[in-house]
């Protein structure tokens, strides 16, 4: 099997010959294009976003960042992640358990229905909500005579909210936990683990990269949506606006300064979200394997 | 071969040791009902509530089919441009060694963390004429915010990941030795490329045609800062429904959102049957 005359061969998989790569122009071609292309959609809209939300100054920056409003629409964004998030994460666990771990009929539709949110625009997110829950909708006015607010209130946004992010976790989960099979619960069964016991020491150990990973783009999405959330909260400043659409409020009030301020942090929380999908990557690309590459 | 009862009759579940089916399948498809399902069937028993004259005549009014085809326009022209760009970005990712290979790769995927709001208003100060790219292409002739252009700027954007997501992994399951090989028999470097790479990864391409059009056709929070938002210029139908909400016309942003909804999942059957198909192809 070892034949040298295969061996000599093998430096071209690292030290590229002509036959198997570009000619040195056409590569020095390529890589222009694409840092190039990168650079002007990527790279460009992060820079400005800093330089325009620092243009008057530090002093600015922060001042305009320490605003009543500011303060409560970041507040109200992470209260809609801390309660969207977890709910997901419990369904994805869930989902993911039921799918990966069992042979069932319709298992394959059930996969394509979780994914379905992916397909639906942000702003019909949002307007099935309103259609359900709105004034002159199906449970509009029981829900007015009972005192309930859901629309242009805060659990209409976390619906919404759940609802954008409903497919995240389970969809990191599904595929890992179909690739390390059932043969790790089975032994533990046969020790005599009860069913709580199996998932806690052997299942969520196995899948945590993966969870994380998941829960990493959920709350990421959960903080930054804008369609569905524009839709059902109504605006109403200091009370129901998210970051996202805090933005927009101050942009169009010509305050750039204060509008870039509130964008700088939500491009903060995504390097954030960028560096450590990477860090994970790097240090559990095996176990994650499943899952890359959407 | 003999059947015994209990494998002949028709069964839900195959049997299985690991406990948990019942609670964990029976949460979720609740869940699923609760937060998808039942919304979406309201929005579909709502449009159809509103009989057959009423749809038609909202479907095809002059400002509706106007922003049907700016939104599917826009995100048909920007998802062609990612395929050629995305393709060579995935290329260059996978194929060619550079210092900070891992941070462009990384970079790649900023559009899913950064918030379409901040994109929007991000994109709209670069472009607009006083901006750095817009002074730029100002003297040229060339007005890209508040036009058309601007539309399709913002959906490249959105859209950037897709196609160099898809295409990343089959680049680096092509075996070299088909590429030794192909050189091996004379073809040129061009011909390798075209005739024996390019098939392989046409599935894929596809795939990400398809994902990157279908996320540019719902998208909002990013266009509408960039777009100008004139009705039958750049008025995308997602701001359509949006603008007849706020008029409390319900019976239109409902048809519309129908109308969106129905090519929506017409396209996620296509991009279901099409990886169904290279799957079965390419293995």
């Amino acid at each position: 099997m070892a034949d040298p005359e295969i061996k000599s061969y093998e430096p071209m998989h690292d030290n590229p010959s002509a036959a198997v790569t570009e000619s040195r122009s056409a590569r020095t071609v390529l890589m222009t294009v694409a840092f190039v292309f990168l650079g002007i959609f990527l790279l460009l809209p992060l820079i400005i976003v800093f330089k325009e939300a620092f243009a008057k100054g530090v002093g600015a920056y922060f001042a305009s960042l320490n605003d009543h409003d500011t303060l409560s629409a970041i507040h109200l964004t992470l209260l809609v992640a801390v309660i969207a998030v977890p709910l997901n994460v419990v369904f994805g666990i869930a989902a993911a358990w039921a799918i990966a771990k069992f042979e069932f009929k319709g298992k394959a539709f059930l996969t394509t229905l979780i994914d379905l949110p992916f397909s639906v625009s942000p702003v019909i997110s949002g307007l099935v909500y309103v259609l359900l829950f709105g004034a002159q909708a199906m449970l509009g006015p029981w829900l007015k005579s009972h005192g309930i607010e859901i629309l242009f209130a805060v659990p209409g946004i976390v619906l919404a909210t759940v609802f954008v992010t409903f497919p995240f976790v389970a969809r990191e989960l599904i595929p890992l936990m179909q690739e390390q099979g059932t043969g790790d619960e089975e032994a533990a069964l046969s020790l005599g683990a009860n069913g709580w016991q199996v998932f806690r020491y052997v299942t969520l150990p196995n899948i945590k990269w993966g969870l994380l990973y998941g829960v990493l783009l959920c709350n990421a999405r959960a903080m930054g949506e804008f369609g569905a959330v524009s839709v059902v909260s109504g605006h109403i400043r200091g009370m129901t606006n998210t970051m996202p659409l805090h933005v927009e409020i101050l942009y169009n009030e010509y305050n750039a300064v204060g509008a870039f301020a509130v964008a700088s942090l939500l491009a903060g929380l995504a390097l954030v979200t960028l560096i450590l999908k990477t860090v994970l990557e790097m240090r559990y690309g095996a176990e994650l394997a499943a899952t890359r590459g959407h | 071969m003999t059947t015994t009862p209990a494998q002949a009759g028709w069964r839900f579940k195959q049997p299985s040791v690991i406990p948990g089916f019942g609670l964990t399948l029976g949460f979720s498809l609740v869940y699923l009902t609760l937060i998808i399902l039942i919304p979406l069937a309201g929005l579909v028993w709502r449009s159809a509530s509103l009989g057959w004259v009423d749809f038609w005549r909202i479907v095809t009014a002059d400002r509706t089919l106007k922003a049907l085809e700016i939104s599917f326009g826009t995100a048909l022209i920007a998802a062609a441009i990612n395929v050629v760009f995305g393709t060579i970005v995935a290329w260059v990712l996978v194929r060619y060694k550079f210092p900070g290979r891992r941070v462009v790769d990384a970079m790649v995927d900023l559009p899913f963390a950064l918030p379409t709001a901040v994109a929007g208003i991000a994109l709209t100060t670069l472009y607009a004429p006083n901006g750095w790219l817009g002074s730029l292409l100002m003297p040229l002739g060339i007005k890209v915010a508040y036009t058309p252009l601007g539309i399709i700027v913002a959906l490249v954007f959105v859209s950037l990941p897709f196609v160099v997501r898809t295409v990343e992994p089959i680049i680096e399951e092509i075996d070299k030795e088909v590429e030794e090989a192909a050189a091996t028999l004379g073809a040129s470097r061009f011909q390798t490329i075209t005739r024996v790479l390019f098939p392989g990864l046409a599935p894929a391409i596809i795939t990400g045609f398809a994902l990157a059009f279908a996320r540019g056709v719902g998208e909002y929070g990013s266009v509408i800062f960039i777009a100008g938002n004139l009705p039958k210029v750049t008025e995308i139908a997602p701001l359509l429904i949006v603008i007849r909400l706020e008029e409390f016309n319900y019976a239109a942003a409902t048809a519309i959102a129908a109308v969106m909804l129905a090519i929506s999942f017409a396209m996620l059957l296509v991009i279901n049957l099409l990886q169904a198909w290279s799957r079965k192809r390419y293995g």
